[in-house]
């Protein structure tokens, strides 16, 4: 007991300072993590707080509901269809990009470029369908105007499942490219220039430099970067979809957030979009826990 | 010692400053493009009906029609975005410096749990629909404080600042302690001006994130006089979908209304500026905090 007024004499006041943070934590962090229990209950819209409190509980009813549903398999397959595809281009884009501003000498140039390819990144994702809206406009968009010009017909891109998931790749890839090769290029600037020059004078050519020099000095942060995107896999881009997608689309665009975000706030069906919800964060969790495994496996220190 | 080039080499060097420049207009050509459509008249629009890339005669129409027509909605907008912005940041950074200086003292008993206590979020969270029911019966929704209030605290930032705040060497402290002032001069006189360039950074991406900010705004408010400017680009956006018609019936008036796709492109322009006019003065601070932060951001 004197040990505890001991420190609180001692501490008391950093205590004090960290309550606002713990406060707010607990009330928008971890009262909803303990309030996913309403997936085991029959929560309607109009129940108060109390009210969803002392609701009984049904058990795994809803998550039964959900996996033998026609749509669960699609909802998978377009969450991990998009988010594997996005991956496979915009994982590679941003060290190719870095790769070859890496090998600009004009500091002016460099300077520029770099700063313009970072752009979109600072752009909401609103501004960029819109963006898209107004470049993929079947009347007056320039996507269209050159497909006329080559001899096609106009097409309305956005509501084409043919399309539609290669405009989702495309516009993350031109989003994220400029600011996701930050972390190489400065990785790059780390290796020892000397090594180039030995490799210049024992004839090494330009590829075979980035192949045996490059390549590898970054290697770790590649290897970094990739076990992050993979703990992130479940998230195949919730505003960007739910801004683009349209029921024309929906076979191949809704996602499980994009579900959630229907079956929840737009049918109010709470318990059962938030054990759907609870699916998702818990296959997250676990990809992200193998992910860090996997780091620390290969020797890197992983997220944690 | 430079090595003179091979005409291999210099074919590559000239090669890549073409594809850099080809790669770079890529990220301005969307932008150009939706800037001269913000130009095209109601008039031109009507007899071209295509794509313009120059407009014949340029015209203010769309953005009159923003700011004019709008009954006052867009001015207000700018005013609910530039309130969330700036009281959100300086709530988000008083919160998280306070947090972060809590966590960076290395004999605070107790420390570890409340580390914990902070990283456990950025692995889980409820989801949205609990949330929801949070901030619903908080009575946050239909409030500008939905925008705020659940949001004070990203615990990656928290974590990068008290990583920072751990740097500042603990002698410092010791020695004004030790000529008599209390902990709270300490925070306010010592640590405070030494932690401002990581407080700028981290303050810039909040600022930016409020700036950006739409979902919760729109999802969990329905009161159309606390929409920020992105949630009425969204709504514009949808112009031509007969189901958002109505909502922006009341917004707007819809005679005289020019041309959707103008009207589309006036507004990204009118939300897009503010950001390209500070971008090039901030960037900097932004690619250091990239830097710092490592991966995430």
């Amino acid at each position: 007991m004197t040990e505890v007024l001991r420190i609180l004499r001692k501490h008391g006041f950093y205590y004090l300072l960290f309550l606002p943070v713990a406060g707010y934590l607990i009330i928008f962090k971890y009262v909803p993590m303990i309030g996913i229990m309403i997936a085991f209950k029959d929560v309607t819209p109009f129940m108060s707080m109390g009210e969803i409190v002392t609701s009984s509980f049904i058990g795994f009813k809803h998550f039964v509901n959900f996996f033998n549903s026609f749509f669960f398999w699609d909802l998978m397959e377009n969450t991990l269809m998009i988010s594997i595809y996005k991956t496979l281009w915009s994982f590679p884009a941003p060290i190719l990009l870095a790769l070859l501003i890496n090998e600009v000498h004009n500091t002016y140039f460099k300077r520029i470029s770099q700063t313009i390819s970072y752009l979109p990144h600072f752009f909401s994702m609103v501004i960029v369908a819109g963006l898209v809206y107004v470049v993929f406009g079947v009347q007056g968009g320039l996507v269209n105007h050159l497909v006329v010009l080559t001899g096609g017909e106009p097409q309305h891109y956005l509501g084409d499942p043919r399309w539609f998931r290669t405009i989702l790749v495309g516009t993350t890839v031109w989003q994220t490219v400029g600011w996701g090769s930050i972390l190489y290029l400065a990785a790059m600037a780390g290796l020892n220039p000397e090594t180039y020059e030995a490799a210049n004078i024992d004839g090494a050519s330009k590829i075979q430099q980035v192949r045996h020099i490059t390549l590898p000095g970054i290697s770790h942060v590649i290897v970094i970067l990739f076990i992050f995107r993979i703990g992130d896999l479940l998230d195949a881009g919730f505003e960007q979809i739910l801004l683009l997608y349209s029921p024309s689309v929906y076979e191949v665009a809704d996602i499980i957030d994009t579900y959630v975000y229907r079956a929840g706030l737009l049918n109010l069906k709470y318990s059962f979009a938030s054990a759907v919800g609870l699916y998702k964060s818990i296959l997250a969790l676990l990809l992200l826990l193998a992910a860090n495994k996997f780091a620390n496996f290969l020797g890197h220190q992983g997220i944690w | 010692m430079r090595i003179k080039a091979t005409p291999m080499e210099r074919l590559f060097y000239v090669g890549n400053y073409v594809f850099l420049i080809v790669v770079s207009l890529m990220f301005l050509i969307p932008f150009i493009s939706v800037l001269s459509t913000s130009f095209i008249s109601t008039a031109e629009w009507a007899r071209r009906g295509n794509f313009v890339l120059i407009p014949e005669a340029p015209t203010l129409e769309a953005y009159q029609f923003l700011f004019g027509g709008s009954k006052g909605t867009v001015f207000n907008a700018y005013k609910i975005t530039m309130f969330r912005t700036i009281v959100g940041t300086f709530l988000c950074l008083t919160f998280t410096g306070l947090g972060a200086y809590v966590l960076a003292r290395r004999n605070l008993p107790g420390r570890t749990f409340m580390t914990l206590l902070v990283f456990i979020p950025m692995v889980f969270s409820g989801g949205l629909i609990p949330f929801y029911l949070v901030v619903d019966r908080l009575r946050l929704t239909n409030t500008v404080w939905i925008m705020i209030t659940p949001f004070l605290v990203n615990p990656w930032w928290l974590l990068i600042m008290r990583n920072f705040l751990m740097t500042i060497p603990v002698e410092l402290e010791e020695a004004a302690l030790m000529d008599g002032a209390n902990p709270l001069t300490v925070l306010i006189r010592v640590y405070l001006p030494l932690s401002m360039p990581a407080l700028t950074t981290i303050g810039l991406f909040y600022a930016v994130w409020h700036w950006n900010g739409w979902f919760y705004a729109a999802v969990f408010n329905s009161n159309r006089d606390l929409y920020p400017i992105q949630v009425i680009l969204r709504s514009i956006l949808y112009l031509g979908d007969a189901s958002y018609r109505g909502d922006l019936g009341i917004m707007f008036e819809p005679e005289m209304m020019p041309p959707a796709q103008t009207l589309k492109a006036a507004m990204i322009i009118v939300t897009t500026v503010p950001i390209l006019l500070v971008y090039p003065f901030i960037q900097r601070y932004f690619v250091k905090g990239m830097l710092i932060g490592g991966v995430k951001g």
